[in-house]
């Protein structure tokens, strides 16, 4: 098991498509194909709040870009993601970095 | 600082640029890298060094190959006889021969008609919009250059508005900008609200304003008040959400004002120092009450004053106006009350409140200096001149209804060529009444058009086809807000060439240097821009291409300083000096100095006659991320996550119409008709609907009747012709009255061409639902 977690402050996703795109690019897949996939959930009113939220969400075939960035490069999807929503971090920091980022937030161990 | 190039070890070269057009966007100038192979570009990856986006990318520049090397996209100048308009009878000529061809029948047009008989057409927010009027008024000598929107109604109103009351460029909310630290400069402070009125940010990055620098703000503690009729994503986060009735904003700005002013919430100082016409602002905010206001907007009352009481007392805070404020007949009051909301506020040019500019000289000055080569006769026959005054106070351009008028009347005179630059108006991305502009502009003797891909507009209308470069192909300048308040100007560099395409500045060189070389005397695009940008920024174009983006100097609170005026003095650059809450100019025009409400002239109020038939409200223009305006249609990986367009619907109206998420659905009202499909979503209130505009499908048979089916879904076909404000500005792009129905397909109605449909409606005496003042 990977020893790095990819970290989504959802609150912030706007739903850009930036992460599906650029993984496309990055690992030259075939239509149909994606690394990442948003998700979305609402727009609708619950409990007399308006709830929308979209949550990208890694396939197999993400691998964190380990080869990328063991060049001194970032994963394309945090790079472009508009919102600057997405990090990669190691899983043993999950518990500092989670305790300062409040609600809405995912973590991924692809 | 990043690098310009860099040499791979893989052979590769990453060279950088910062974006404009084309693709199609607003001048934001996002840094990015290309990957060069063969020399071709096979990736996109953005700068992180950038100082706005931070390397930062949306999926349209992220898809820049699939649109550079598009199967689709025409490499080499066309030409096609005009008796074969609307068929695919394209045949391949050398520039020089299309030149050659296009200035011997101008000159031709010119010998009969004069030089007025030649008109441009720009699109919108496109590179070419800064360079198509120095063309026309220094090659064709015509002064009709026009940006073919009813009522002119996206920017040019809000910069107008701004012109008329503050003697300033358009204000833009501050979102550090301007400051070398950004978000984390000294100066700067973080907006407490942030009002988003009329304007949906995040997709469009409008104006030039980089969309996702409100979720940066966001997280660094500022809030949200949304005025939209719809619950957009920022709204589902914001403390207020005033989801107005579409048009009725200038209501809503008046009840705030009132709230601010009656409840002694204004910026005492500011008011009396800086402001002319307080007392006469708050003699016309108390003739309406709250509860009128509330029965107009449909927001109510205790939203209205609690979002006017965060506003007025969380300074700093800061308005982001939109779109909105343009496309309504009643736009120049809401930009009225907009400004007046940010005066008596005070959050004029402070940290964290609404940006202040002098237009830059860049640019504008070369364009000032080219309208004056038109001789003066022909220049006295600009389309608009005299009954539009405040309209030609603001910017020399014809004014777009009345060239509609005098293509389909030849009155005054008769047009006879067009040279659209980039404009691919039949698919509802400007005009208003797109069918009648498709009649009368089959009538002109001569069109040429550049643009990337055959268009509709293209299909139906070129005579010759003039291919364009995409940003990666050319060298050029980016100028956010289009020099109407720029905080830094940025390189565009050429990286390669594809085919036989020029840029729209080398597009103008090539027929400048032939007509009249005294006026386009630059060796170079470098040459050129090095002579506009040396006087006020003291760097060649050179230099930008190393520094790749340049700051402009910027100082807070310029109206203490002097800094506003041309002569020096303290103030603001209007008649009285200081910002006009109540116009001295607007009277001289026929215009009521102070902001009013009034219904725009398609509604269930101004048509009390029509409600019954068409009791839904239509609004229409949001964007998406996947394309700009009509463009991108093309492109495989976005057309795939927005494969239609789509029409919202609220659950109770769609199951009052038996209309499910998915079917189509046929759109209709006295003017026009559009098919759509159906995304039944609560974010629009029951009896509103929204419709996508911009809408062409590139895969369908190109040639007439259908034209790629653009008539299908031309949701512009439902806009009146010529119902727009007093001063010239403003349409009802945004709040119209329609009908639904269920229908089994986007091709249920056949092509839907202009032989279905030809609408009108005000002033026009022909029009079926005339007989009320528009």
């Amino acid at each position: 098991m990977s020893n790095e977690a990819m970290v989504i402050d959802y609150k912030y996703c706007t739903g850009c498509h930036a992460c599906e795109i650029s993984c496309q690019n990055e690992k030259g897949l075939k239509d149909g194909e994606w690394g990442m996939k948003l998700t979305e959930h609402g727009p609708k009113k619950l409990n007399g709040k308006w709830f929308w939220d979209y949550v990208p969400v890694p396939s197999k075939i993400c691998d964190l870009c380990v080869d990328r960035r063991a060049e001194g490069k970032v994963a394309p999807c945090t790079l472009h993601c508009l919102a600057q929503c997405m990090q990669i971090v190691a899983i043993e920091d999950l518990p500092a970095i989670l305790a300062d980022m409040g609600e809405e937030v995912a973590v991924f161990i692809p | 600082m990043s690098e310009r190039i860099i040499q791979c070890e893989d052979g590769t070269v990453k060279m950088r640029t910062c974006a404009w057009s084309p693709p199609g966007d607003h001048p934001v100038g996002c840094g990015m890298y290309l990957t060069i192979k063969d020399g071709k570009v096979v990736k996109v990856e953005g700068d992180p060094e950038h100082p706005i986006t931070g390397g930062r990318l949306c999926v349209r520049c992220l898809t820049l190959p699939e649109y550079m090397y598009n199967e689709n996209r025409i490499l080499h100048p066309m030409k096609r006889d005009p008796k074969d308009r609307g068929k695919d009878t394209w045949e391949v000529i050398t520039w020089d021969q299309a030149a050659d061809e296009i200035i011997a029948k101008w000159e031709d047009i010119i010998s009969v008609y004069g030089r007025e008989a030649l008109l441009s057409f720009q699109g919108t927010g496109r590179e070419a919009t800064l360079y198509h009027s120095s063309l026309t008024f220094t090659v064709f000598g015509s002064p009709n250059t026009v940006f073919p929107m009813s009522g002119d109604s996206c920017y040019g109103p809000r910069c107008s508005v701004a012109d008329f009351l503050l003697g300033a460029g358009y204000p833009e909310i501050d979102y550090g900008q301007f400051l070398r630290g950004h978000y984390d400069d000294p100066e700067y402070v973080v907006p407490n609200y942030i009002i988003l009125w009329g304007k949906d940010p995040l997709f469009s990055n409008p104006d030039g304003f980089f969309g996702h620098s409100i979720i940066d703000l966001h997280k660094r503690g500022a809030k949200f008040i949304t005025v939209d009729p719809r619950i957009t994503w920022t709204a589902c986060r914001a403390e207020y959400t005033l989801q107005l009735r579409p048009g009725t904003d200038a209501a809503l700005g008046i009840g705030m004002l009132q709230v601010i002013i009656n409840e002694d919430l204004y910026d005492h100082d500011f008011v009396e120092n800086w402001c002319f016409g307080f007392e006469e602002l708050k003699g016309r905010v108390n003739e309406y009450t709250l509860e009128q206001i509330e029965e107009i907007t449909t927001v109510p009352k205790e939203d209205i004053i609690a979002a006017a009481r965060a506003y007025a007392t969380n300074k700093p805070s800061s308005i982001l106006w939109g779109l909105a404020v343009d496309t309504n007949s009643n736009g120049t009051q809401v930009g009225h009350v907009i400004m007046s909301l940010i005066a008596i506020t005070g959050n004029f040019d402070i940290p964290g409140g609404n940006t202040l500019s002098v237009p830059a000289s860049f640019m504008g000055k070369w364009r000032y200096e080219c309208v004056k080569e038109v001789e003066p006769e022909v220049r006295a026959k600009m389309i608009g001149l005299e009954k539009y005054p405040g309209f030609q106070a603001a910017h020399a351009c014809a004014h777009p209804d009345m060239i509609l008028d005098t293509l389909e009347t030849g009155e005054p005179y008769p047009l006879k060529m067009a040279w659209f630059f980039g404009s691919n108006m039949l698919a509802n991305t400007s005009v208003a009444q797109p069918k009648r502009w498709y009649e009368a502009l089959r009538k002109l003797d001569l069109i040429v058009g550049q643009d990337i891909f055959m268009t509709p507009t293209a299909m139906a209308l070129f005579d010759y086809f003039l291919p364009v470069a995409t940003f990666a192909e050319h060298d050029g300048v980016v100028l956010p807000h289009f020099g109407r308040n720029t905080h830094m100007v940025s390189a565009m560099n050429k990286c390669v060439e594809v085919g036989d395409c020029k840029s729209d500045l080398e597009i103008c060189f090539f027929f400048g240097k032939r007509v009249n070389p005294k006026l386009w005397p630059w060796e170079s695009i470098a040459d050129f821009f090095t002579e506009q940008m040396y006087p006020a920024l003291k760097i060649t174009f050179e230099d930008l291409q190393e520094e790749a983006w340049h700051y402009n100097p910027f100082e807070y609170k310029k109206y203490e300083k002097g800094l506003l005026r041309p002569d020096g003095d303290v103030g603001f650059n209007t008649p009285t000096g200081l910002i006009e809450l109540c116009s001295s100019l607007y009277e001289d025009w026929g215009e009521d100095p102070l902001p009013y409400f009034k219904e725009n002239a398609l509604t269930h109020y101004s048509r009390p006659e029509l409600a019954e038939e068409y009791p839904i409200i239509l609004t229409t223009g949001s964007r998406e991320t996947t394309s700009f305006h009509s463009e991108h249609r093309q492109i495989p990986s976005l057309r795939k996550i927005m494969p239609w367009p789509l029409v919202q619907i609220h659950p109770e109206t769609a199951a009052k119409y038996g209309i499910a998420d998915g079917d189509w659905v046929l759109i209709e009202n006295p003017l026009g008709k559009a098919i759509e499909k159906a995304q039944v979503i609560e974010i629009v209130k029951p009896g509103v609907i929204h419709a996508q505009h911009g809408w062409w499908y590139p895969e369908q048979e190109g040639e007439e009747p259908n034209l790629f089916g653009v008539w299908k879904t031309s949701i512009n076909s439902m806009i009146p012709h010529f119902a727009i404000g007093k001063l010239g500005f403003g349409a009802p792009y945004k709040n119209l009255i329609c009908k639904i129905s269920k229908v089994d397909g986007l091709d249920a109605l056949g092509t839907l061409g202009p032989e279905t449909e030809l609408g009108a409606i005000g002033s026009d005496p022909s029009s079926r639902v005339a007989g009320k003042e528009a």
